[in-house]
């Protein structure tokens, strides 16, 4: 029995007509990890003890009951470690569970283990873990991209059913599409961030890894809503996703950004998403050329207010009352400066740096206060466009998966792979990557639909639309 | 910076990050050229929320047991640090 294969759809109606057992798929999963993972290296923990627990007790009857899902290690599952693939949380246990943990308990699933990551969410290749490397499922000399990279890595190799993972300024999106599976980061607000290990607080979102875009629309379905724990949730309803997979691609209006189709982009990427607007065109959507103006401006609006949140927030690591304390003897002010030094890795110390010049006096107007005004410049771009367009499509990734340690020498090389995901995290709107074809080096090439605040039905509409009709979700590494 | 930042750092990380946030900070420089004289002050708000308010009542939260768990150095549910206060 390959189960490690299927998708939660498939599963969840083996399950009900007693095909399978929960059981079964943990088992089958649990032999794919032993094969494939240490090539991989996607996984931090695997909970093999309590996934086979989990599944001796799993209740069917819940939408996602018996279902096997990883989870990134920056969302807090109570009793397990909890480390953002730092050494200063090395060891750290989860007193409680975050909102979404919480949710997928209440659905049903299973929790099959801790993904991989770049430290404290911080990176495009999620090379910055302090753990492990790891590897790009379809080349394993190449990166899976970040952070997310676990839990992309891991779906896409077939070593879970589905994954959470994290999008700050594209960390769901780009490694979905470097490694072949879809990936969504929600509208901002549309998912709690309660129990999610705080990076940029008014850019952060959870969101999910699947193989389809049915299954994104299933486990969004379960993570979806408002919590009182978490202030910037929203109350807005959630709708049923999965009735937006019936409708049809015919009429939707969609706009091609042109500060999107520039310079910089790999030819294969170029052609790729050609083919797939001629698609959607012969389907009978109405393409239309668009502009978001401000779109030069994002990486650099994003690396100031994005360390500048990181910076507050990553000030709770002071070795007090979690988290490594050095050995060091000295006063609090020493115990801070070293507990921190030692326990964090380059890229965090740089972003902490960066984050705490821009927010310090003197500098807070030039370089915070603007970043914010160009903020609002960069929102009202999207707010634009949407009055004309229902989707806005762009590719993912400029290049697909790059090879491990070429830009680990120039920090700001690394930054600019985010040029086409880090808008839609400021301008606080829903992006999906889907599968859209293959480099001539078999690796994946990644189409990315932007849609407007909570029209995440919309995403999913034209996504199942696009995928149903290409056999790029079919595929897998062979590993 | 560092200081301002609770970071120790040695002479080699100091010299390579000046380096690399020099040139960040460079690349940012851009974003003084745009015009935002169109947007007000308070449009720093990135929220589509207003103030999210509760009652004042008791709820459960975590037991001092559950938070001093995970401290370096403990005894009755105190999380123990050198003195600040001479």
């Amino acid at each position: 029995m390959s189960l490690h294969t299927e998708t939660i759809a498939s599963l969840r109606r083996k399950l009900t007509a007693k095909e399978i057992s929960p059981t079964d798929i943990v088992q089958d999963l649990l032999k794919r990890i032993e094969s494939v993972d240490p090539k991989v290296q996607g996984y931090l923990r695997v909970n093999a003890e309590a996934a086979l627990q989990q599944a001796k007790v799993a209740d069917l009857n819940r939408p996602l009951g018996g279902i096997p899902i990883a989870i990134k290690d920056n969302i807090n599952e109570k009793g397990e470690d909890c480390t953002c693939a730092s050494q200063i949380l090395k060891g750290y246990i989860a007193p409680y569970d975050a909102t979404v943990t919480a949710q997928l308990k209440a659905a049903g699933a299973i929790l099959l283990g801790r993904t991989n990551m770049d430290e404290f969410a911080m990176g495009s290749s999620t090379e910055h873990s302090s753990f492990q490397k790891t590897s790009n499922p379809w080349k394993l000399d190449h990166i899976p991209g970040g952070s997310s990279g676990g839990s992309a890595a891991v779906v896409a190799a077939n070593e879970a059913i589905a994954s959470l993972g994290s999008d700050t300024g594209g960390s769901i999106r780009q490694p979905a599409a470097l490694c072949g599976c879809v990936g969504l980061k929600p509208t901002y607000g549309r998912v709690s961030r309660y129990g999610l290990v705080a990076f940029a607080s008014s850019l952060d979102q959870i969101g999910p890894f699947t193989k389809t875009v049915e299954d994104s629309a299933l486990l969004l379905q379960a993570i979806a809503g408002h919590d009182v724990m978490e202030n910037t949730s929203r109350t807005v309803e959630v709708p049923d996703y999965s009735a937006s997979l019936k409708q049809p691609v015919k009429g939707l209006r969609i706009g091609i950004p042109k500060e999107y189709f520039g310079e910089g982009i790999d030819p294969e990427v170029a052609a790729a998403i050609k083919k797939s607007i001629d698609w959607f065109s012969a389907e009978g959507a109405e393409i239309k050329e668009i502009s978001l103006p401000h779109t030069h401006a994002a990486i650099a609006v994003y690396y100031i207010i994005a360390t500048a949140e990181a910076s507050a927030n990553l000030a709770r690591f002071d070795g007090v009352r979690y988290g490594h304390r050095t050995s060091t003897i000295g006063d609090p002010l020493t115990i801070y400066c070293k507990s921190r030094a030692e326990g964090f890795g380059p890229e965090v110390k740089r972003r902490i740096i960066l984050g705490t010049y821009v927010l310090s006096s003197g500098y807070y107007d030039a370089y915070y206060n603007r970043a914010q005004k160009v903020r609002q410049l960069l929102r009202r771009d999207f707010t634009n466009a949407f009055q004309g367009c229902d989707v806005i499509l762009t590719p993912t990734a400029p290049t697909p998966a790059f090879k491990v340690g070429e830009k680990m020498n120039d920090p700001l090389q690394m930054y600019l792979a985010d040029i086409f995901t880090i808008a839609v995290n400021l301008a606080e709107v829903c992006g999906i990557s889907i599968p859209c074809g293959f480099s001539s080096g078999k690796l994946p090439i990644g189409l990315q639909l932007i849609g407007s605040h909570f029209q995440e039905g919309t995403l999913f509409r034209a996504a199942h639309a696009y995928e149903q009709a290409h056999d790029w979700y079919k595929q897998r590494p062979l590993l | 910076m560092a200081g301002l930042a609770r970071l120790e750092l040695n002479a080699d990380e100091t010299e390579k990050f000046q380096k690399q946030l020099g040139n960040i900070l460079e690349f940012v420089e851009a974003l003084q050229k745009i015009d935002i004289s169109s947007v007000p002050d308070a449009a720093i708000d990135c929220s589509l929320t207003t103030n999210v308010l509760r009652v004042d009542e008791i709820r459960p939260s975590l037991t001092a047991e559950d938070v001093v768990r995970n401290a370096p150095k403990s005894s009755n549910n105190l999380i123990i640090m050198p003195k600040i206060v001479e």
